[in-house]
């Protein structure tokens, strides 16, 4: 009988191996299908009309004469008269047709008797929102020792020593809101068949959004199937079914015709989520090796109309020193509410703290990479040594005491200075419950079913892989099915949970599918189940393995039907896990920045991650990768900008609302971490971590060559040139 | 998008024939890289669009007397790898700097000088002059114009070209309204600022066609420097070209051009003066990027364009001589 457990350290045979993505040529061909490009015949195509205005109050939405127009088939409005609209590019109506000509021609006619109100979007000026009235308490914690009475002169005496002893500092910080900018936009195509409903839904959550649609629709959550065979970017913002899809099913039923609604980009940046900003004050005193002994903050920031900022729990990030205040306040804007963005809180929570902790070091003139080593006894989880040892590798792979100089001690070469910079990072990262059907069909074909979904990561490939090493077989003996609600149910793809979870439901499954075909070839080999082990495509005796049955020959045996075996787990329920939580990470980056224009590049960038058990290397590098690219894109470049005079989000186009190109990566290094201590611990989700830590990295290295800080994140030209006085 | 009327005519005369009178109506479309994106979003909504890249007579790279002569159709990618392009690296370095292939490959020389305007009251839907200039006076201007803002007209000139072009001395060859008028018009006169919402950014008639651009042989030294966030395809903060002549060491003609910073592309009399009779080394360059940007009056969010503009300037002006500058 096989075991649920995973295979010792250096002894698998597929685990920790690097072969391609499954899918790669489908999506280099573009044989992969997307939502996007799902097209039934007699297929609408329908858009949302978003609201002009920051804020105001529906007096009517008249969609006559959207109907007007040639070619349109269906429009109705999605917000009522009275209702109060909240922020620009809110959804007031929706209108499908023919032909996307004719749809943007009905959108234009619909006629909207708005009332304006009065907007607010300036969500980094606390005075302003102050004075508009719209900030609220957002949470408060302190930390001292039991016995202090007075909170305020205890602080003042903590600073007095550390001025006197060490250092204090007093700055601020900050990152603008962000969009998830996803190449494929938010939307389905709906197609009814009957009273039953299909939709194809850009979706990170298959198994979780069909009772979504069912109930506004009126119909049995059991009658909608939620198809997503490949996305094409989510971030966090996918988990839902979403109004606009919800109105596209309905018009998909009203004209008896599949709809097919994908949100224009602005629509997609304006309403489809966005990543909270936060700004901070700060003062820090730390002693005179640069220990950090009190913390005394405010910040604040938006998710929208309901205000809520960076939570308090990120401030400090991953260190906490003995002694700290952290106050928050939370602004309303008249601004897109946010979504889960990738690793939520904590991106901002290390670009508004780790930043201070450097301008420590650059404070007492001493070297950076020392203030993070010595800080690490205050760590808040229990990683202290595995981020010693992990900041250990990446010194070396970034050449880090070769290249350190004190901030704004380096050489100048025409103009250009360069810096480093580190941060490190945390995150949990549990698998999520997951169930799969295993099936090994008498032909020796195996299948994995279950309904989860491939961000574009490679969770396909993972579960072939899991199937695969369980039953001793090649990964392209496995053919995965994924991307239906009709499948057995699997958790939405955010938290880093995916991977956790389905390789936790399919080692299980793969091992009860393998144990009946064991069992089937026992007799044959006349041992017992328990001395057969599957290995290299057969079923071999353990310590014999010259009497053996290929796989083949094995599932011969089966007769007429197939094995199909279930796995499930359930977080904190099942027994035997396969998977923990509980990820670090230390990033250092090195930048040049032209002192003359302010513009920053990266010329290395270096990431070390662990993961505990790592399944594919090629992915987890590629994972990595793809997170540097997403922290270099928010160090630099990206920014929701908002218009104080209008309300407008002015750079809701991927023309104006700046990404990264190739060019502007530089060279990344990455560094799996996985010493026995991290395998043994099983599976850890990595989808966040590596997102986390780029925005202070490089902060603090753009710090490090000018010797200045340019305390907001992108750290745009505009602002270099401020911070050195130029601007 | 409006439904509009396609047509793709093969003769500069059926272009002519098809273009109306009256702006708005018609519009010409070449490698449509920023007309269909502003249609898309119904900024330009017109009734036909003229196709002019099926026209012969409008494409290529030929040697005249007056000098180069690139078709108006011609695209960027060709330009580029034109060997007759070797004495404009001004020009070149411009197309390399746009940051994508397609860009290139789509793009053309016409389309480039007449692309619209950058600014993003005008491409959210406020009009090109955005309520008189007061949207972008009172609001975010951080792209906007550092020079010649004081009127309605406060967004940057579109085109990418231009200011290259315009010190290498070029003119356009501008044909219509009737099949037989032609002018040949210096592209330093070939752009205005607009005082209302009926003008456009340059003197073309709405039923007018750039047919062609002639860069003479005046053998000048040339470069442009732009100064990018980053390497895409996205436009610059701030952008100069210089064109020079140089004998015995000293500057005996200038031409130094400014992009990104006005309503039209900003010829600097200023760092003409500064140079002329002075050998060009680094604090001659720094002089004439001083005098170039003297007379900036940036808005409430753009006094950082003065700076970068200054290095764009400077760094235009050193690298036409063949010296190395600083910056990346």
């Amino acid at each position: 009988m096989a075991n649920i457990d995973w295979p010792k350290q250096g002894t698998a045979s597929v685990l920790g191996t690097s072969p391609d993505r499954l899918d790669a040529i489908a999506k280099a061909s573009g044989a992969a299908k997307y939502t996007y490009d799902i097209v039934p015949d007699k297929m609408l195509l329908a858009r949302v009309l978003g609201c002009p205005l920051a804020h105001c109050k529906v007096k009517s939405i008249d969609v006559a004469p959207a109907l007007k127009v040639p070619g349109v088939v269906a429009a109705e409005p999605m917000k009522n008269a009275g209702d109060e609209v909240l922020w620009e590019g809110d959804i007031l109506a929706i209108v499908a047709g023919e032909t996307e000509g004719a749809v943007a021609e009905g959108l234009k006619a619909i006629k909207l008797d708005l009332e304006p109100l009065e907007f607010y979007v300036d969500d980094a000026n606390l005075e302003a929102a102050e004075k508009a009235d719209r900030t609220r308490p957002a949470g408060r914690n302190v930390r001292t020792p039991d016995d202090v009475d007075d909170e305020d002169e205890y602080f003042e005496k903590l600073f007095k020593e550390c001025e006197r002893d060490g250092v204090v500092i007093e700055a601020e910080y900050g990152v603008n809101v962000i969009t998830h900018m996803c190449l494929e936009p938010h939307g389905s195509t709906c197609v009814w068949e009957g009273d039953k409903l299909i939709v194809y839904h850009s979706t990170q959550n298959v198994s979780g959004t069909a009772p979504q649609f069912a109930s506004p629709l009126g119909v049995a959550a059991s009658d909608v199937t939620v198809i997503c065979d490949y996305i094409g970017g989510g971030f966090g913002s996918k988990f839902q079914a979403d109004e606009w899809s919800v109105a596209a099913a309905r018009l998909a039923k009203s004209t008896g015709r599949p709809v097919k609604l994908m949100l224009d980009r602005a629509t997609e940046l304006k309403t489809a989520g966005n990543r909270p900003s936060g700004f901070i004050k700060v003062k820090v005193g730390a002693d005179k090796n640069g220990v950090v002994k009190v913390w005394d903050s405010h910040h604040w920031g938006t998710n929208g109309p309901a205000g809520a900022p960076v939570s308090q729990a990120v401030i400090p990030y991953v260190f906490d020193p003995p002694n700290r205040r952290r106050v928050v306040t939370s602004i309303s804007t008249n601004t897109g509410p946010a979504r889960a963005w990738r690793a939520p809180n904590h991106p901002q929570g290390c670009a508004m703290s780790q930043t201070a902790y450097d301008d420590i070091a650059r404070a007492l003139g001493i070297d950076s990479y020392d203030v993070f080593l010595r800080n690490l006894p205050s760590v808040t989880n229990d990683k202290a040594e595995v981020y010693a040892d992990q900041m250990k590798i990446a010194a070396k792979l970034m050449d880090w005491k070769a290249k350190w100089h004190p901030h704004g001690k380096g050489p100048e070469r025409d103009g250009v200075v360069s810096g480093l910079g580190m941060a490190i990072h945390t995150w949990g990262g549990a698998a999520h419950n997951s169930s799969c059907t295993i099936k090994v069909h008498p032909d020796g074909g195996v299948e994995a079913i279950l309904g989860s979904q491939d961000l574009g990561t490679g969770t396909r490939t993972v579960i072939a892989m899991v199937v695969a090493e369980t039953l001793g077989l090649p990964v392209d003996a496995v053919k995965v099915s994924i991307g239906s609600s009709k499948y057995p149910a699997s958790g939405p793809s955010g938290g880093s949970t995916t991977v956790g979870g389905v390789s936790e439901s399919t080692r299980r499954g793969a091992t009860a599918a393998l144990n009946m075909l064991l069992a089937k070839v026992a007799p044959k080999l006349g041992v017992d189940a328990d001395q057969l082990q599957a290995k290299n495509g057969r079923i071999e005796v353990i310590g014999n393995p010259s009497k053996s049955v290929s796989w083949k020959e094995a599932c011969s045996l089966l007769g007429m039907n197939p094995i199909e075996a279930q796995g499930n787990f359930q977080r904190g329920q099942s027994e035997n896990s396969l998977s923990s939580s509980g990820a670090a990470g230390v990033q250092m980056a090195e930048v040049e920045v032209d002192r003359e224009t302010g513009v920053v590049r990266i010329k290395k960038f270096v990431a070390v991650q662990d993961m505990g058990l790592i399944i594919n290397r090629k992915l987890a590098t590629s994972q990595i990768h793809g997170s540097v690219i997403m922290g270099i894109a928010y160090a630099l470049f990206e920014e929701r900008i908002m218009d104080n005079k209008t309300g407008k989000f002015l750079n809701a186009e991927l023309s104006d609302y700046k990404l990264p190109r190739l060019g502007d990566v530089g060279e990344v290094v990455v560094e799996l971490y996985e010493p026995e201590s991290e395998y043994n611990r099983g599976v850890v989700g990595l989808g966040e971590p590596p997102v986390i830590a780029p925005g202070a990295a490089i902060s603090n290295a753009v710090c490090n060559a000018l010797g200045v800080r340019v305390p907001v994140l992108p750290l745009t030209p505009a602002r270099v040139l401020a911070a050195l006085g130029k601007g | 998008m409006k439904a509009f009327e396609y047509a793709a005519p093969t003769t500069e005369a059926e272009v002519l024939e098809l273009l109306s009178p009256e702006w708005g109506k018609t519009e010409i479309l070449a490698g449509g890289t920023d007309l269909v994106g502003l249609m898309k979003a119904m900024i330009i909504t017109p009734d036909r669009v003229v196709n002019i890249k099926e026209v012969d007579t409008l494409r290529g790279i030929r040697r005249t007397s007056q000098g180069l002569e690139i078709g108006a159709v011609t695209n960027l990618d060709d330009i580029h790898d034109s060997p007759h392009l070797e004495p404009f690296p001004a020009v070149r370095q411009v197309i390399a700097g746009l940051g994508s292939m397609q860009l290139a490959a789509q793009g053309t020389i016409g389309g480039d000088l007449c692309k619209r305007p950058n600014c993003w009251y005008f491409r959210n839907g406020f009009g090109l002059l955005a309520k008189r200039g007061t949207l972008v006076a009172e609001g975010d201007n951080r792209y906007h114009a550092i020079f010649n803002n004081a009127g309605p007209a406060k967004f940057v000139s579109g085109s990418r070209l231009a200011p290259a072009l315009i010190a290498l001395g070029a003119f356009v060859r501008v044909i219509g309204p009737d099949p037989e008028q032609q002018a040949e018009i210096p592209l330093s006169e070939f752009y205005r600022t607009p005082r209302d919402e009926n003008q456009r950014e340059n003197v073309l008639l709405p039923s007018q066609l750039v047919a062609d651009v002639v860069i003479p042989d005046l053998g000048l030294a040339n470069a442009a420097y732009e100064v990018k966030q980053g390497c895409g395809p996205e436009v610059p903060l701030a952008a100069a070209a210089a064109a020079l002549r140089i004998e015995g060491g000293r500057v005996t003609d200038a031409r130094v051009v400014l992009g990104q910073v006005a309503p039209t592309p900003w010829v600097s009399a200023d760092a003409r003066e500064a140079l002329l009779g002075q050998p060009v080394n680094e604090s001659t360059a720094e002089a004439a990027a001083d005098a170039a940007v003297r007379s900036a009056t940036p808005l409430s969010h753009n006094a950082y364009k003065v700076q970068l503009a200054r290095v764009a300037v400077k760094r235009a002006i050193l690298r036409a001589a063949g010296h190395q500058t600083g910056g990346f």
